[in-house]
């Protein structure tokens, strides 16, 4: 196994309220590493400056062993090797599903238009979305637009996935479309970082889960052991109130 | 459930009934005022004379017509200039690097002035000031710098309306755009400016028949539109109904305008915000 993504001692903090406290993990190729925890406990802030989009205020994340927090750095090409997805979906609404996948194929990376619009076909039917490629984002279900947003992460072949709550704005009944997606990234091999409220799939899909609170990883490790023998205090109330509310 | 929806279908039936017949009575008692009262104030007789002669109206009409050529020309020519400039200076106020804080600086100051001054004033300094610099011919036409105050003080008033498009999408959108690799320009490019631009598109109809009125002010440094032909006509013959004739004409490019603009704003907010409460 090797270390895809390397965490060390990241702090972020906007203003006064600091956000994450020296969040230290390790991330294999290949693996699936959940983010649990209360709202507010720093899951999406951490993923966001994974992407980049945060810039953070202490400490490195290594992608591939290469420090890709230094300051400075463009990071234009980091972003084309690590996809995100949001709670929100974010597609753009004044193109069609089609024109939003091949956007960054073709302005970014060069690829030809016939090119990028075959693969997106591929990736779309691989979805089950194929007949959806001339829709706009507001005619669809919430469910398939989260399909859609996926799809546009993947087209430019990122090696990981940063997935944001994802399933957070969905209506219950199509929460399941969504998550069976992400099963299928876990199958071709795919890494996946996701911030998650679906504790029955976090414990199911995830290899690591991390329960997160007040910026710093309470509680680090396969879900069998988070989820059934928790160590810290904090992480037992907190999964105590999961198994109360019926979520678990 | 039938009965429900019968039983509303009657009551809104009868509600709009209501106010067709009291729309109908208020207009009707506004309209008679009118035409009973003005004609027994004292000088009807003169004023009817003197803007409101048909033999002068016949007269000038095609003169007036023909002047408003010019105004169509001017905005023609101005319209896209503006725009241009426009967005220009909206963009380059929405830009983050700290380097370009000059820039910034520069397009505030500049919006500020602009907007802080009437454009007769601008008309003014600029359609006389600039010629007198000496600039041979075609370089010292007033029709030439008149254009360019419009251009320039119109920019202003458009650049804000862009700003607050651009400042209307969504913060979310561009992070999308940026986890996806693009880059702040291509952002602005194909995600940011593209949604902004519909968004705004009402109001700068808006800025737009404002701007096809305004084109009269640049007579007042020489040309002969439409509003100093009037004036021409008016003196002639010592009468305003030349006037009448000019307004009647904007009126014939402003109306059709304002209810497109009007038409746009209501299907915008039908689309963005649904059914209106009552």
């Amino acid at each position: 196994m090797t270390t895809k993504i390397s965490l060390q001692a990241v702090s972020k903090s906007y203003g006064a309220h600091i956000v994450l406290h020296g969040v230290t993990l390790d991330i294999e190729e290949g693996s699936v590493v959940t983010l649990i925890g209360p709202s507010g406990s720093g899951k999406s802030t951490l993923l966001r400056c994974i992407n980049l989009l945060e810039p953070i205020d202490d400490g490195e994340i290594y992608l591939d062993g290469e420090d890709i927090s230094v300051p400075g750095l463009d990071a234009n090409p980091v972003r084309r090797r690590i996809g995100m997805v949001f709670q929100n979906f974010n597609l753009f609404p004044h193109m069609s599903v089609m024109e939003n996948i091949i956007l960054s194929p073709t302005r970014t990376l060069g690829v030809p238009k016939a090119t990028a619009r075959l693969k997106a076909m591929e990736l779309l039917e691989r979805f089950a979305l194929a007949d959806k490629a001339d829709s706009y984002p507001d005619q669809l279900s919430g469910g398939q637009q989260q399909r859609v947003a996926i799809v546009r992460a993947l087209a430019i072949e990122p090696e990981v996935l940063l997935l944001d709550e994802i399933t957070s704005s969905l209506d219950p009944e199509l929460v399941g479309e969504v998550l069976d997606v992400v099963r299928e990234l876990k199958a071709s091999g795919m890494t996946l970082i996701l911030a998650t409220h679906e504790m029955g799939f976090a414990r199911d899909t995830s290899d690591v889960v991390c329960v997160l609170d007040g910026g710093h990883i309470i509680e680090q490790g396969p879900p069998s052991q988070v989820f059934t023998a928790p160590k810290s205090e904090r992480a037992q109330q907190f999964l105590q109130s999961i198994i109360n509310s019926g979520r678990l | 459930m039938v009965t429900t929806t019968s039983r509303r279908a009657v009551y809104e039936q009868k509600r709009k009934r209501r106010s067709i017949a009291v729309a109908t009575v208020s207009s009707l008692i506004v309209v008679t005022a009118i035409v009973l009262l003005v004609p027994r104030m004292p000088r009807w007789d003169r004023v009817r004379q003197s803007f409101f002669n048909g033999e002068r109206f016949r007269d000038s009409f095609p003169r007036l017509l023909d002047a408003f050529i010019l105004d169509v020309k001017i905005f023609a020519w101005s319209a896209p200039l503006i725009l241009i400039l426009a967005m220009m200076i909206a963009m380059a106020r929405n830009s983050r690097s700290p380097a370009l804080f000059p820039v910034r600086a520069l397009t505030i100051a500049y919006t500020d002035i602009m907007r802080g001054v009437p454009i007769i004033l601008w008309i003014y300094l600029i359609g006389f000031g600039v010629p007198g610099l000496g600039l041979d011919r075609p370089w010292n036409s007033p029709l030439l710098w008149g254009s360019v105050a419009l251009v320039l003080t119109y920019a202003s008033y458009v650049a804000e309306v862009f700003r607050a498009g651009i400042e209307s999408v969504h913060e979310s959108q561009r992070a999308a755009a940026r986890s996806l690799g693009l880059s702040n320009w291509q952002t602005m490019r194909f995600v940011v400016i593209p949604q902004a631009v519909r968004r705004v598109v009402p109001p700068l109809m808006n800025d737009l028949v404002s701007l096809q009125k305004d084109v009269a002010l640049v007579s007042l440094i020489g040309p002969i539109e439409i509003l100093r032909q009037a004036g021409i006509d008016k003196a002639k013959f010592a009468n305003f109904t030349p006037y009448i004739g000019a307004a009647v004409i904007f009126l014939c490019i402003t109306i059709p305008l304002t209810r497109t603009t009007d038409y746009m704003m209501e299907r915008e907010r039908r689309r963005t915000t649904g059914t209106r409460v009552r």
